[in-house]
């Protein structure tokens, strides 16, 4: 392996500025390859959350800096994030953040559309990734008519209807229950074991965590600890 | 790109289909308000145009009396006048003199109150009257004041019940004459029924009727494509000079031109039109406002699916197109519903007040061109609060 997939230098991420200012993020160094599945854990207010929005390249470190696949996503502008964001990451929120009053089908197109996929390409995209999901039949319902862990699926379609190179996940389970939580974990060990998606994943639940290969504890703004989980046969 | 935003644009539209139906709405109002009032505004005009060349076209109208001086002793012209004048004035297609007086005519047990008028044979051609059924006096009925009457359509329907009437003899004033012509109707002017009327060789009237060789008015028929304004004056003149005026005394008749009074009419009914067009396209301005106001809150509402759509790789110019082809999708919509409402009521519009219907093309560029305006100014600042959005920020939103 030449070089690392993510790569985070002494970063720092200050909010607010004077005496209101609150550091977030204090220098934190992180290694994350190809292929790994990484599951960030903390108490709240611990920058797990910032960590993440930073890996997202939806926001940028204050100081220290970020590669992704070598290049420093801290030179880069809002737009040129953007694109990074639409053609390598895939996000998956604690909120499942589907459309209202449109089709799980239209759900899973949005990002295609934005990659500028002709329709009947995208059609079949859309469906291969609801499949994947085991949704195949709900393709026409909105996600009112789906319950939480059909939501959260239709919103992991999304995501991987890309063919991203990271995979996000901020809270996948946070809105469900025990079953439905080991569905989706259970997906995304998939997803990392057969398609090589590298998955980072924010938790505050060491069940799920036990899924991940990796785990990473933050604790005010820095890594307490970095540990390889037991892999399970 | 633009593709792609119309598709995004359209899908929020169907989303919304309710709210969107309302936000049309209102640039439909508008727009429709517009058109109908610029239509039917052109078509009064027209049917004031109409009017007054139904009179007469390129007609000055000489009476004897001062303006507004009624009571003082009337000085009549004369033939000899009307003569002068069609002997020294060049360009005139024709100069009629006439008298009137209202009367009763009679026939059988029906009796109708009309106005009787004796003229020459230029009366005719000056007046662009028309002759439905019979026939114009003959040279010698005029020369020979014979008693034949051409009646007008009204007077038609109300002694004859337009029946046969040709050859009928009516009485005028315990005078039998014969009806020879029945005129094409010319409909309303002004209020006044130009069709109750009864036309009589001058001759016969100033004998038989009238008892006297007064000319009440002149009506000179100026050629096609000649000022009238010259010979309103040059007649001017030669009136004033037949009639011994001096030059400091007011005149004792007056000239009403045609020309000017369309003019002064069509001109205030195209300041009417103006008016209730710019009255109109403040309710297009209005409609305008409710498409901002809409996409305002639905960019409010919609922050947390704004933020979805950042965060999935939309760039801020992608999200503003698709918010701004929303608006235009919006108000464009509306302008072709408003144009299509407006083209349907002012059809009947114009039919159930009476005028014609006159679509002004270059109205309906200026509605298609306003209401895609309409789209892109009013709904630029919500498409760029929308696209310039923190994507974090919006995520939390709640």
């Amino acid at each position: 392996m030449s070089e690392p997939l993510i790569q985070l230098k002494q970063m720092t991420k200050t909010y607010g500025k004077g005496l209101a200012a609150m550091q977030a993020l204090c220098g934190v160094d992180l290694t994350i390859n190809s292929g790994e599945f990484v599951a960030i854990m903390g108490p709240s207010g611990s920058g797990k959350s910032t960590v993440m929005n930073i890996l997202g390249c939806l926001d940028i470190p204050t100081t220290g800096s970020y590669f992704f696949q070598g290049i420093e996503v801290n030179t880069l502008s809002r737009n040129q994030r953007a694109l990074l964001r639409r053609h390598y990451l895939g996000f998956v929120f604690q909120g499942f953040n589907l459309l209202s009053r449109t089709s799980a089908l239209e759900n899973v197109e949005l990002p295609l559309i934005y990659r500028g996929m002709p329709t009947a390409e995208r059609h079949v995209r859309a469906r291969k990734a609801l499949d994947i999901v085991g949704l195949t039949g709900w393709e026409d319902h909105s996600p009112a008519e789906l319950s939480g862990g059909q939501q959260q699926r239709v919103a992991i379609a999304r995501a991987i209807v890309t063919e991203p190179t990271v995979l996000l996940a901020d809270e996948p389970t946070g809105n469900l229950d025990s079953a439905r939580s080991r569905e989706v974990m259970e997906m995304l060990c998939a997803f990392n074991r057969d398609l090589g998606i590298t998955i980072i994943m924010v938790t505050h639940e060491p069940d799920m965590a036990e899924y991940a290969k990796r785990i990473v504890h933050f604790v005010d703004g820095l890594i307490a600890s970095d540990t390889l989980t037991e892999q399970k046969p | 790109m633009i593709w792609n935003a119309l598709l995004l644009a359209l899908r929020e539209i169907r989303r919304n289909l309710l709210r969107s139906a309302l936000t049309t709405l209102g640039i439909i109002i508008g727009i429709a308000a517009v058109i109908i009032m610029v239509t039917v505004g052109n078509g009064v005009t027209a049917k004031v145009g109409e009017q007054i060349s139904s009179l007469g076209s390129n007609l000055l109208m000489i009476r004897a009396g001062g303006r507004g001086l009624s009571g003082t002793a009337v000085k009549p012209f004369s033939l000899e006048d009307a003569k002068a004048i069609s002997q020294q004035i060049s360009h005139l297609n024709a100069v009629a003199p006439s008298a009137s007086k209202s009367t009763t005519a009679i026939f059988g047990n029906k009796n109708w109150s009309t106005t009787i008028t004796g003229i020459t044979e230029a009366y005719i051609i000056a007046t662009n009257w028309v002759i439905g059924d019979g026939r114009d006096f003959s040279p010698s009925e005029l020369r020979s004041g014979a008693m034949s009457c051409i009646i007008g359509n009204t007077v038609w329907r109300e002694l004859f019940e337009e029946q046969a009437a040709l050859g009928s003899k009516i009485r005028l004033n315990s005078l039998s004459c014969t009806v020879v012509g029945i005129l094409k109707a010319k409909g309303q002017a002004f209020g006044r029924d130009q069709d109750d009327t009864i036309l009589i060789p001058l001759r016969s009237f100033q004998r038989r009727i009238a008892g006297n060789q007064d000319v009440s008015m002149i009506s000179v028929s100026v050629d096609d494509g000649f000022a009238t304004e010259k010979v309103q004056k040059q007649t001017q003149q030669l009136l004033r000079d037949r009639r011994h005026i001096a030059g400091n005394e007011d005149d004792d008749f007056f000239i009403l031109d045609t020309k000017e009074i369309t003019a002064t009419l069509t001109g205030t009914t195209k300041i009417l039109t103006s008016l209730l067009g710019a009255v109109a396209a403040i309710s297009l301005l209005v409609g305008g406002i409710g498409i901002m106001n809409i996409m305002l809150v639905s960019v409010t509402e919609r922050t947390r699916e704004i933020g979805t759509r950042l965060a999935i790789g939309a760039l801020e110019r992608e999200v503003l197109l698709q918010f701004l082809v929303e608006a235009m999708v919006l108000s464009c919509l509306g302008g072709f519903l408003g144009i299509v409402l407006a083209v349907i009521s002012s059809i009947i519009i114009s039919k159930v007040i009476d005028v014609p219907f006159i679509l002004d093309l270059g109205i309906i560029l200026v509605a298609c061109a306003f209401s895609a305006a309409v789209g892109i100014v009013f709904g630029y600042f919500p498409a760029r609060r929308a696209a310039q959005l923190d994507p974090i920020e919006a995520l939390r939103h709640e």
